[in-house]
C-alpha cells in the first residue's frame, strides 16, 4: 500500500448509499440512496441543514460507520464487509479527520497528539518525531510542540488537529465544521490552511453549515432528507 | 506484528494513569489498598500456612522420619496347620535374622521398655525405661544435646550401665544441674548419665513422649530383666521408595520362622510413619490451599474494585476511545492501556501489600513466642513459593480487572462517541 496520496481516478466511489437507524419502534431513513464520486485533489463542501444527513454520511465515507446498502470503493478498496481492524487500518493510512471540538487528547502535548496516528501506524520513534515536527511546522506551530491542548489557543488546537490529520499522508482529509467552535478570525486562518493544502494536492471534504466557508471549496454538495440535492462547481 | 504495546504507548499510559489518579485520587487510593489488604492477607495467610506445614514437618521428624514400627500380634488365619489367633512373641534374635536376610534395611534396633523407679538420692521417678541399640538414636532423632552422647556399640559390647535421659526427666532429676558424669539409680543399680537429649516436638508416640523415657543399651536391659522379650523393633529403610519392599520382606522372613501367613497383616504390626508423613503433608498442603482460596476472595473483591474503577475511566473516556479509533487505533491498541492502567493499580496494592506483610512477618518473628501451641503452628514463613502464586493471582486478578473494562472499550461506536452533545 502506497502512503502517498493517491490522485489518479476517483478517490471516492459511492453508489446507492443507504442507512437505516432504528430508534425503538422507529425506522429512522438517515440516507436514502446516495451516489457521489469524489476525485483527487476535489475540495467539496457537503452543506444541509442539521437532520438532513450530512454527519451520517460523513461517518461511512470516514468508515467510522457502515451503510446498509450500497456500494463504497475508496481508494480502490470496497469498503462492505471489512472487519474492524482493517477498517481502523483503512482510516490510519487513508482519512485524517479533523472535528469540530478538535478532540486533541488533553494529556498530551501537541507532538504527542500528531504523533498518534503514526503511532497506530506502527511507526518507529524517531520516524514519528520527525513527521510529527514537521507537519506542526507547516501548521506553523513550530514553537508550540511541547504544549499541552489546555495551553493553546482555539486556532491552534485546530492547527494541531489538522497537523494530526495530516501526518499519515492521508488520501482525504475529512473536515467536520472545523470553523464550528472557532471566533471568526481563527476561523478565516483555519479556511486559508484548508485552501492551502488543497493548492498543494491533497484533497478534502468538509461538512459546514457556513455558506461563506463553502463558498470557498471548489465544489458544494447539498444534502437534505438524506439525499443528495445540489451538487455543483463554486464560483470561485 | 509489533509488540502489543510500544515504549510510548507505555509512556502515555503511565500518564493517563496519573491524570486519572489526580482525577480520581480517593477512588484510585481505595481500590490500592483494597488490592493491598486482599494482597496482604493471602500472603499472610499463606505463610501461616507455610510455617504450620513446616512445623509439622518437625514434629514428624521429632518421631523420625521414614521409619518404621514393628511389634508383634496374633495370627487370624490358619496357617501350615497352625490355628489361627496365635500370639506372636518376638525373641532377641529376630533383629539379627531381619538385618541378615532383608538388603532394604538400612537400619534396625530392639526396644525392651519396662516402667521402673529412676532416681536420685530421694527423688525418684516412675519412667518407662528401654533398652535398645545405637541405631535407635539416630532414627527416632533422639539427638543429643551439647556435651553428651547417645548410647554407642561399646556400651552394648560391655553391657556398660549408662543412660541416655529424656530432656523432661532429666529435669525432674536434677533440675538446673547437669546430669552428665553424675549417676542415676535404675531398678537398685547405678546407671552413668552419658547425654540428654534435646528437646523437640514430637506428635507421633507409641509408648509416651520420648522426653520422659530414659533410655539404656539392650544387652543391659536384658541382663537386669532376663525374662524381657524385645516389645517391638524400629526399622529404617534404605530410602523412601524401599520401604514397601522392606515390609512385605519382614512379613514374609517372619512368616517363616513364626509360621503364619505372609499376607496375615495382623500377624506383625508395622506403623510405617511414612503413611503419617504422606497424610501429614496432604493435610498441610490442604489447609494451605485453604487459606490460599480465602486469600485470593479477598483478593477477588480488591480486584472487583479495579474493574469497577476501570468501568468508569472507560465510560468517561468514551469520546477519547472515539478519537482513537477515528485516527486509526486497532482493537488491541484501544484494549491495552485500559489493561495496562489496571495491571498497574493491582501491581502498586500488590506491592503495597507484600510489603506490609514482610513487615508484619518481621514483627511476629521477633515476638517471643513460647508455648505448645506455637511449637505445633509455627510461626508465618514467607517463601519463593508464595512469592510465584501470589503474583500469579494478582497478574491473573489485574489482567481480568482490565481486561473486561477493556472489551467494552473496544466495542465502542466511534460513530456514537463522536457525535456532538
Amino acid at each position: 500500500m502506497s502512503e502517498e496520496p493517491n490522485t489518479a481516478g476517483p478517490m471516492i466511489l459511492m453508489r446507492g448509499i443507504r442507512k437505516s437507524y432504528s430508534t425503538g419502534r422507529v425506522e429512522v431513513e438517515a440516507l436514502r440512496g446516495i451516489d457521489l464520486d469524489i476525485g483527487g485533489n476535489d475540495y467539496v463542501a457537503v452543506v444541509g441543514p442539521s437532520g438532513s444527513g450530512k454527519s451520517t454520511l460523513m461517518n461511512i465515507v470516514g468508515c467510522l460507520d457502515t451503510p446498509t446498502s450500497g456500494e463504497y470503493v475508496l481508494s480502490g478498496e470496497k469498503v462492505a464487509g471489512l472487519d474492524r481492524n482493517r477498517l481502523a487500518e483503512i482510516r490510519n493510512r487513508h482519512i485524517g479527520f479533523v472535528f469540530q471540538n478538535f478532540n486533541l487528547l488533553p494529556y498530551a502535548s501537541a507532538l504527542e497528539n500528531v504523533e498518534l496516528p503514526l503511532l497506530f501506524a506502527g511507526a518507529g520513534a524517531r520516524e514519528r518525531k520527525e513527521r510529527a515536527e514537521e507537519m506542526l511546522r507547516r501548521v506553523d506551530l513550530a514553537d508550540r510542540m511541547d504544549h499541552k491542548p489546555t495551553e493553546l489557543s482555539g486556532g491552534q488546537m485546530q492547527r494541531v488537529a489538522i497537523a494530526r490529520a495530516l501526518v499519515n499522508r492521508p488520501a482525504i482529509i475529512l473536515a467536520d465544521e472545523p470553523t464550528g467552535n472557532l471566533d471568526s478570525a481563527s476561523g478565516q486562518g483555519i479556511v486559508g490552511l484548508f485552501r492551502a493544502l488543497h493548492a498543494a494536492g491533497q484533497t478534502i471534504v468538509m461538512i459546514t453549515h457556513d455558506q461563506a466557508i463553502a463558498r470557498l471549496a471548489s465544489r458544494i454538495v447539498q444534502i437534505r432528507d438524506g439525499q443528495i440535492v445540489e451538487d455543483r462547481q463554486a464560483a470561485a | 506484528m509489533s509488540a502489543v504495546l510500544s515504549k510510548a504507548e507505555v509512556a502515555m499510559v503511565w500518564r493517563l494513569f496519573r491524570a486519572d489518579a489526580a482525577h480520581n485520587r480517593k477512588r484510585i487510593a481505595l481500590t490500592v489498598l483494597a488490592i493491598a489488604w486482599g494482597t496482604l492477607s493471602i500472603v499472610m495467610l499463606l505463610s501461616f500456612g507455610e510455617g504450620m506445614k513446616r512445623a509439622f514437618h518437625r514434629t514428624v521428624r521429632g518421631m523420625g522420619e521414614g521409619i518404621g514400627v514393628l511389634w508383634p500380634g496374633a495370627t487370624t488365619r490358619a496357617w501350615a496347620g497352625l490355628n489361627s489367633g496365635r500370639p506372636i512373641q518376638f525373641t532377641d534374635e529376630d533383629m539379627d535374622l531381619l538385618k541378615a536376610r532383608i538388603p532394604e534395611l538400612a537400619a534396625i534396633s530392639r526396644e525392651y521398655s519396662r516402667r521402673v523407679p529412676v532416681s536420685l538420692g530421694a527423688k525418684s521417678v516412675n519412667a518407662r525405661v528401654r533398652g535398645v541399640d545405637p541405631s535407635f538414636g539416630p532414627m527416632r532423632n533422639l539427638i543429643p544435646s551439647a556435651g553428651g552422647r547417645f548410647i554407642d556399640e561399646a556400651d552394648l559390647a560391655e553391657k556398660r550401665r549408662v543412660v541416655f535421659l529424656g530432656d523432661e526427666l532429666a529435669k525432674d532429676l536434677f533440675g538446673a544441674a547437669d546430669p552428665i558424669g553424675r549417676t542415676v539409680q535404675i531398678n537398685q543399680s547405678t546407671f552413668l548419665v552419658v547425654g540428654v537429649m534435646q528437646a523437640k516436638v514430637m506428635m507421633g508416640m507409641y509408648s509416651g513422649p520420648d522426653k520422659g523415657q530414659a533410655t539404656i543399651p539392650a544387652p543391659t536391659f536384658k541382663s537386669m530383666y532376663t525374662d524381657a522379650r524385645p516389645g517391638n523393633m524400629v526399622y529404617a529403610p534404605v530410602s523412601m521408595e524401599a520401604g514397601d519392599q522392606a515390609k512385605s520382606e519382614i512379613y514374609r522372613v517372619l512368616g517363616k520362622k513364626y509360621r503364619f501367613d505372609p499376607e496375615d497383616r495382623r500377624a506383625l504390626g508395622i506403623w510405617d510413619t511414612r503413611e503419617n508423613q504422606r497424610i501429614t503433608e496432604n493435610i498441610a498442603l490442604g489447609i494451605q490451599v485453604f487459606l490460599g482460596i480465602i486469600g485470593a476472595l479477598t483478593l477477588f473483591v480488591g480486584g472487583m474494585g479495579v474493574a469497577n474503577i476501570m468501568y468508569a475511566v472507560v465510560k468517561e473516556r468514551t469520546r477519547e476511545i472515539g478519537v482513537k479509533m477515528a485516527l486509526g487505533a486497532k482493537v488491541r491498541q484501544v484494549m491495552a492501556p485500559f489493561v495496562m492502567e489496571a495491571l498497574m493499580m493491582t501491581v502498586m496494592g500488590g506491592v503495597l501489600g507484600t510489603a506490609v506483610s514482610l513487615g508484619l512477618m518481621a514483627v511476629i518473628a521477633a515476638l517471643p513466642l513460647k508455648g505448645e501451641a506455637f511449637e505445633f503452628l509455627g510461626r508465618p514463613t514467607f517463601s519463593p513459593a508464595i512469592a510465584l502464586s501470589t503474583s500469579v493471582v494478582l497478574g491473573t486478578i489485574g489482567m481480568l480487572a482490565g481486561y473486561f473494562p477493556a472489551r467494552r472499550a473496544a466495542g465502542v461506536n466511534p460513530a456514537v462517541s463522536l457525535r456532538y452533545e
